[in-house]
C-alpha cells in the first residue's frame, strides 16, 4: 500500500513548507490549466484563434487613433504590441484570477488540493495567451526584419520575471478577497482600466518624462509616475523589443519614443521593483492562505 | 499499528455575519460589530484505527460535517491538528466536484487527478467507474446536462475506484436508486474486508449499527461520547429523552397530530422503573386538524440496541376508529410485560389504513426503564423462571 502521510496546514503559511506542496501538484496545476482553456474555447467556433484576436483589433484601433492625433510613433505595431502583450498577460491574470476560486465553487467544496492552484491556473491560461501573442510578434518581427540589439534583449527575462512575480501577488490578493467581498471583480475591471491609462503602453513614455522634467520643471512626478510597478515592467518591454528609444534619422537624433534613460537605469529599476514584487507577494501570498481555510465556507 | 487518523484537539472558528452581506458597500456599512465567531467544533480529540469504520453521529449543527471537511482538508482547523495516513477520497454531498462545462469522461480523469490518481492509473480503472456508474452512454456529454442520481453515481464510481485507503462518506448513501443504494453498500462492505478506514456522516443509527465499528457522537461542536455502536447510538437516544427533542424524527403530513403520551405504570405513576411482569398502558392523545375517515394509530417497542421487541395497533385489536375529528385518547394496555432489564423506546405512529398516508410519526420519542429485581441480568428479551428444588 502506498501510504502517505499528511498533517492539516498550520494556520501560518510557511513559504518553503508550501512550495515543496505546491510542487507535487504540479501535475493537476496543469490539468487545471488544460481544463480552464478546454472551458474557455468549448463551445466557440474559433477557439484559440480569440486569444490572438484581442491584440491585433487594438493595434487597428490604436493605429488608427495614433494617426489620427498625429502622434507619429515610428514601427508603432512592435511599440504597441511589445507593451501590450505584458499588460494583457497582467490584466487578464487579475480578472480571471478574481473569478478563480468562485468559478470553481464545486472543487473547491469537495476536494482537497493547495488553494493556490486556482489562481496560479488563471495564471497559467494568460500565460499560455502570451506565448502564443508574442511567436506572433516574433513572427511579424522576424518577417519585416525589425532589428534588435543583443543588449537590449537581455532586459525580457528580467522584465518577464518581475511582471510574473508582479502578476502573481496581485492576482493571490483579488482572488482572496473576491471570495468574501464580490465587488473586487468589478472594482478590479474598472482599476485596470485606469491603470492601463497610467502606464505608457500605447502612448511614448518619452512624452511624460519631457512633460514633467523639462516643460513643467517637476521631475518629482516623473519618479511618481515610475512607482507604478508596470511602468517599469512595460517599458523594459519595449526597450527589450522595440529596443532604441532615440531613432536617429540622417546623424541626428530624430524622433524619441521611449524615455531618455540608460539600460542599466531601467534594469535597475526592474530589479527594484523584482525585489518589492516578492515581499508583496510574501504578503498577498499569506493573506491569500490564511483566508483559502474558509473558501469552502464562504462559496 | 499507527492510527488512520489522528484528530487532536482539533477546534473550528467560523465567523457570522448575521445578514451575510457579500459586498464591500454592505460590509463597510454594517461596520465590523456585527460578525460573531461561532465555535463549529471544539477541541474535538480521537482517533480512527486503521481499517476500522467509524460513524459521526449527532443532531443538524453539531459539527459532523464541518469536522469530517476538516479531516478532508477542505476546511482547516482554527486550532488543533488532523494528521492522516494514506490516501483519501471524500464523498461529500451530490457530485463530487464535476466541472458542469466538461464531459463525464474530461471530469473522471479530473476528479480522479485530485484524489491522487495520475492518467495512466486513470485508463486502467475508467472502464470499471463508467461500469459502475452505469453511464456508458453518456461519458462524452458535458455534466451540466446530468441527473442528480447520475453525479452522485458517477462521484461514488470514480472514489471508490481511486483505490483510497480512507473514504469519507458524508450522507451520500441516502440518494439514489435503491439497486445503486445496495451496490454501494456492497462496495462499502468489501473496503471493509479490505481493511480500509472509513469515516461515516450519518442520520441513519440502523446504517451505524449494521455497518461500523465504532461511532463518535458530537454535541454541540465537541465529542459527547465515543465508542461502540450501540452504546453511542443508546447515549443518543438518552439525549433526547432528557431535553433536546430535535434529536427525535418526526414525520407525517400532520392532518392528525399526536399531543402527547403518557407511559402509566401498574401503580398509576407516569415515571419511575417498571419490573418484569408487571402492565404498562400506552395513553397516546390526538387532535385531528381536518376530519379524516378510519385512521390507524400504532406504537412499537425497540430495545437499547434498536432491535425490533414487539408492536401492535388498532386494526390488529379489531377497534374502527371511524371518522375523526377533533380529540381522542387511544390507549394500549400492555398487559404483564416478561421484558428483561434495559430501557426500551416507544415509536408512536398515525396513519390510514393502507400506512400509504403517514399523518405523523414519533420515532423513539418516549422511553421506560425496566429493572429486574436482585441479581438477575437475563441476556434476551424474555424473562422465565425456572423452579429451584434442592433436593
Amino acid at each position: 500500500m502506498n501510504v502517505t502521510e499528511r498533517t492539516s496546514e498550520p494556520p501560518k503559511l510557511q513559504v518553503f513548507r508550501r512550495v515543496r506542496e505546491l510542487y507535487g501538484y504540479r501535475e493537476i496545476l496543469l490539468n487545471l490549466v488544460r481544463k480552464e482553456l478546454k472551458v474557455k474555447y468549448t463551445a466557440s467556433v474559433l477557439g484559440a484563434v480569440w486569444s490572438l484576436l484581442n491584440p491585433v483589433v487594438f493595434l487597428i484601433v490604436f493605429t488608427f487613433v495614433v494617426i489620427v492625433t498625429g502622434n507619429n510613433i515610428k514601427h508603432f505595431p512592435v511599440f504597441l504590441l511589445s507593451g501590450l502583450l505584458a499588460w494583457n498577460m497582467f490584466s487578464v491574470s487579475l480578472t480571471q484570477g478574481a473569478r478563480a476560486v468562485l468559478d470553481n465553487a464545486n472543487l473547491v467544496k469537495k476536494v482537497y488540493f493547495p488553494r493556490e492552484l486556482l489562481p496560479l491556473a488563471a495564471i497559467g491560461v494568460s500565460l499560455v495567451d502570451f506565448v502564443l501573442q508574442s511567436a506572433v510578434l516574433l513572427l511579424f518581427m522576424l518577417a519585416t526584419r525589425y532589428p534588435v540589439s543583443l543588449a537590449t534583449l537581455l532586459l525580457y527575462p528580467l522584465s518577464f520575471l518581475a511582471l510574473l512575480v508582479f502578476t502573481t501577488a496581485v492576482t493571490f490578493f483579488v482572488s482572496a478577497l473576491n471570495v468574501r467581498y464580490r465587488d473586487i471583480q468589478h472594482l478590479v475591471n474598472l482599476g485596470l482600466l485606469v491603470w492601463f491609462w497610467f502606464t505608457s503602453i500605447v502612448y511614448s513614455g518619452w512624452l511624460v518624462q519631457n512633460y514633467f522634467v523639462v516643460v513643467k520643471g517637476h521631475p518629482l512626478f516623473w519618479k511618481l509616475y515610475l512607482l507604478n510597478p508596470m511602468t517599469p515592467i512595460v517599458m523594459g518591454f519595449q526597450r527589450a523589443l522595440y529596443g532604441v528609444h532615440v531613432l536617429v534619422e540622417a546623424g541626428k537624433p530624430a524622433h524619441t519614443v521611449l524615455p531618455d534613460v540608460s539600460l542599466m537605469w531601467v534594469a535597475g529599476l526592474l530589479v527594484a521593483v523584482l525585489a518589492a514584487s516578492l515581499i508583496l507577494l510574501r504578503f498577498t501570498w499569506g493573506t491569500f492562505f490564511r483566508m483559502s481555510g474558509d473558501f469552502a465556507e464562504e462559496l | 499499528m499507527p492510527a488512520a487518523i489522528e484528530i487532536a484537539d482539533v477546534s473550528k472558528v467560523f465567523r457570522l455575519y448575521r445578514e451575510k452581506p457579500s459586498s464591500l458597500k454592505a460590509r463597510l456599512l454594517s461596520g465590523r460589530t456585527r460578525a460573531e465567531d461561532f465555535w463549529a467544533l471544539k477541541n474535538v480529540t480521537f482517533e480512527v484505527p486503521q481499517g476500522k469504520s467509524v460513524a459521526l453521529i449527532g443532531h443538524n449543527g453539531s459539527g459532523k460535517t464541518t469536522l469530517l471537511k476538516c479531516i478532508a482538508g477542505i476546511l482547516r482547523p482554527t486550532e488543533g491538528i488532523i494528521r492522516q495516513r494514506g490516501r483519501i477520497a471524500a464523498l461529500l454531498e451530490l457530485g463530487a466536484g464535476f466541472h458542469p462545462e466538461l464531459t463525464g469522461r474530461e471530469n473522471v480523469y479530473l476528479n480522479a487527478a485530485f484524489l491522487g490518481l495520475g492518467r495512466k492509473d486513470t485508463d486502467k480503472v475508467f472502464d470499471d467507474i463508467v461500469g459502475f456508474a452505469e453511464l456508458g452512454d453518456f461519458m462524452d456529454t458535458q455534466v451540466k446536462f446530468y441527473s442528480s442520481g447520475m453525479l452522485v453515481r458517477l462521484g461514488f464510481a470514480v472514489a471508490v475506484h481511486v483505490d483510497p485507503d480512507i473514504l469519507l462518506i458524508d450522507e451520500v448513501l441516502a440518494v439514489g436508486d435503491e439497486a445503486f443504494q445496495a451496490r454501494c453498500l456492497d462496495r462499502v462492505a468489501q473496503f471493509q474486508r479490505d481493511g480500509r478506514t472509513i469515516v461515516l456522516v450519518t442520520h441513519a443509527l440502523d446504517t451505524v449499527r449494521q455497518i461500523c465499528d465504532q461511532a463518535v457522537m458530537l454535541d454541540h461542536g465537541a465529542v459527547y461520547k465515543v465508542g461502540q455502536p450501540d452504546e453511542v447510538v443508546r447515549a443518543l437516544r438518552l439525549k433526547i429523552l432528557h431535553k433536546d427533542l430535535d434529536y427525535a424524527t418526526e414525520e407525517g403530513s400532520k392532518e392528525i397530530e399526536i399531543m402527547g403520551a403518557e407511559l402509566i405504570r401498574a401503580s398509576g405513576a407516569t415515571e419511575g422503573p417498571v419490573h418484569p411482569g408487571e402492565s404498562l398502558t400506552i395513553q397516546v392523545d390526538l387532535k385531528a386538524n381536518t376530519p379524516i375517515d378510519d385512521p390507524v394509530v400504532s406504537f412499537a417497542l425497540h430495545d437499547g440496541t434498536n432491535r425490533y421487541v414487539f408492536g401492535g395497533d388498532t386494526v390488529s385489536e379489531q377497534i374502527q376508529l371511524g371518522r375523526f375529528d377533533g380529540k381522542k385518547r387511544v390507549t394500549f394496555h400492555l398487559r404483564a410485560m416478561p421484558l428483561v432489564q434495559g430501557r426500551y423506546w416507544v415509536t408512536l405512529g398515525v396513519h390510514g389504513r393502507d400506512a400509504s398516508r403517514v399523518y405523523h410519526v414519533q420515532d423513539q420519542r418516549y422511553s421506560f426503564e425496566v429493572q429486574q429485581s436482585g441479581e438477575r441480568r437475563d441476556q434476551v428479551f424474555i424473562t422465565m423462571d425456572a423452579a429451584v428444588e434442592d433436593l
